[in-house]
């Protein structure tokens, strides 16, 4: 609501997992407005007809040079890594919200038998695409950054691209279900 | 069509304005110039508007060649080079211009009457260099880019900003805060009373301070919250960091205080091995500070 009928002096919007961040222009409005301007959105909360979320397929190679922490999440558990797969692939995920780097999603509805910690020590470089698994979330890296997250695959798909329609292939409120992709 | 050749890039230099508004949802922090007094300054004296795109150079200078001259302004950081520091000059065509070292500050801005013409993205030209988009190709410049300089503006040329003005909008080695959301997780006089030194690690996406570790409560885990330019989050090893222009979006550590809005363009001219210290006030205080900060660029 606030992103399509916009408030005079709101910068910048931050969901996150429970809070939403707001940046605003002190020199255009203040905390006091900006408070009451929010308070009449969470009022209008039940008039809005939320959208059918869209489900979004993402194929993923598991495993191998892809997903170098298959094995181990898979020997953390007590079950082969096909197991890790079929539990990961099995599972409808929802985007909480995107941050961290552009075109971060961070899915809920990872299944608790494959939970896995992130990883000791956090690799310099993660390579775009990887898929990877931190505590009971999954996520795609849409760039190549350091990130401690266990990754168990990797996908063909550009996460984000800065000139398309859709610069953020996910956006809040996907259904996103993954794709195992074989030789 | 003017033109600039990089016959070297620098250290550090990329294509930067003030940055892109708007894209936090999708966890594409702003970006934009590290000092945009200094940016917002340096247009000015040619002429441009504020916001134009100009070049970031970052503690040393590069060498650039305007094969058919243009009016020039250097605004922020002091670096070693021929012509004064906030002053617009012409340069004839062909002319080499030479920026060296930083004598002081860390970042210097070559602003060029028309602006640098980049392909906007996301609406802005802004290099945002982790994820690789805006500027010149999403990177910083290379050794024989050539780089277009946009229309002339018609608005006049500024000349030179008055001493005063310069005086009151230096950067500060005191930066003042107001509480961050976690404050109250840490002692507040342990971290007033320290002199941070900025360390070597410092970049664009967060500008890393060394310190007395600060203790962290019942093992400081708390859920990810979206974060914003200036705050201070104090990650596992108790050296706090302060969220710069290509910041992450979101975040999961405590923050204990966020540098005042009149504050961050200081940020802009700190360099690895600058004492600083914090200054807590009240919001009020920081919103007036910010509106006087404003009134000299009127």
């Amino acid at each position: 609501m606030l992103e399509t009928g916009p408030v005079a002096g709101i910068r910048n919007l931050h969901p996150a997992y429970c809070s939403l961040l707001i940046r605003f222009d002190p020199l255009r409005t203040d905390h006091e407005m900006l408070e009451s301007a929010v308070c009449d959105c969470v009022e209008q909360f039940d008039s809005v007809v939320s959208i059918e979320p869209r489900t979004v397929e993402i194929p993923i190679r598991y495993g191998d040079e892809f997903g170098p922490d298959l094995e181990d999440v898979a020997k953390l558990h007590g079950i082969t890594s096909k197991e890790v797969v079929e539990l990961h692939a099995s599972a409808t995920y929802t985007v909480y919200f995107l941050g961290f780097v552009p075109g971060f999603a961070y899915l809920g509805g990872l299944p608790e038998k494959i939970a896995t910690p992130r990883r000791q020590t956090p690799r310099k470089q993660v390579p775009q695409g990887s898929l990877g698994i931190a505590g009971n979330q999954t996520g795609i890296y849409p760039c190549s950054t350091p990130g401690g997250w266990q990754i168990i695959g990797r996908t063909p798909l550009e996460m984000f691209r800065p000139n398309r329609e859709n610069m953020s292939l996910l956006s809040i409120g996907d259904r996103v279900r993954f794709v195992p992709l074989c030789d | 069509m003017r033109l600039i050749e990089v016959q070297s890039p620098g250290l550090f230099t990329t294509v930067q304005d003030l940055g892109r508004d708007g894209f936090g949802p999708i966890g594409v922090s702003p970006s934009g110039a590290a000092d945009p007094t200094a940016l917002r300054l340096g247009n000015r004296l040619v002429g441009n508007a504020e916001g134009a795109a100009a070049l970031e150079m970052t503690l040393l200078g590069g060498t650039f060649v305007f094969p058919q001259g243009g009016m020039i302004a250097l605004a922020g950081g002091d670096f070693e080079t021929s012509i004064p520091l906030w002053t617009a000059r012409d340069l004839p065509p062909a002319q080499t211009l030479r920026i060296g070292p930083a004598r002081s500050g860390a970042r210097c801005y070559l602003c060029v009457r028309g602006g640098i013409a980049v392909p906007l993205v996301m609406g802005s030209a802004s290099t945002h260099v982790m994820s690789g988009l805006g500027g010149l190709e999403g990177r910083p410049l290379r050794k024989g880019d050539v780089l277009r300089v946009g229309p002339q503006p018609l608005t006049p040329s500024k000349g030179t900003i008055s001493p005063g003005v310069l005086q009151q909008l230096a950067p500060r080695k005191v930066l003042r805060t107001t509480d961050g959301p976690q404050h109250h997780w840490f002692s507040a006089n342990e971290f007033y009373r320290t002199v941070y030194r900025v360390s070597e690690d410092s970049n664009r996406v967060g500008i890393r301070l060394q310190g007395p570790a600060m203790t962290l409560p019942n093992s400081g885990h708390m859920i990810t919250e979206g974060v914003t330019l200036g705050a201070i989050q104090v990650p596992q090893n108790g050296q706090p960091v302060i969220l710069f222009v290509e910041q992450q979006t979101t975040g999961g550590y405590p923050k204990i205080a966020n540098v005042i809005s009149a504050d961050i363009p200081s940020l802009g001219q700190l360099r690895p091995g600058d004492e600083i210290r914090f200054e807590r006030i009240e919001i009020a205080e920081a919103r007036r500070l910010l509106r006087r900060q404003e009134a000299l660029f009127q």
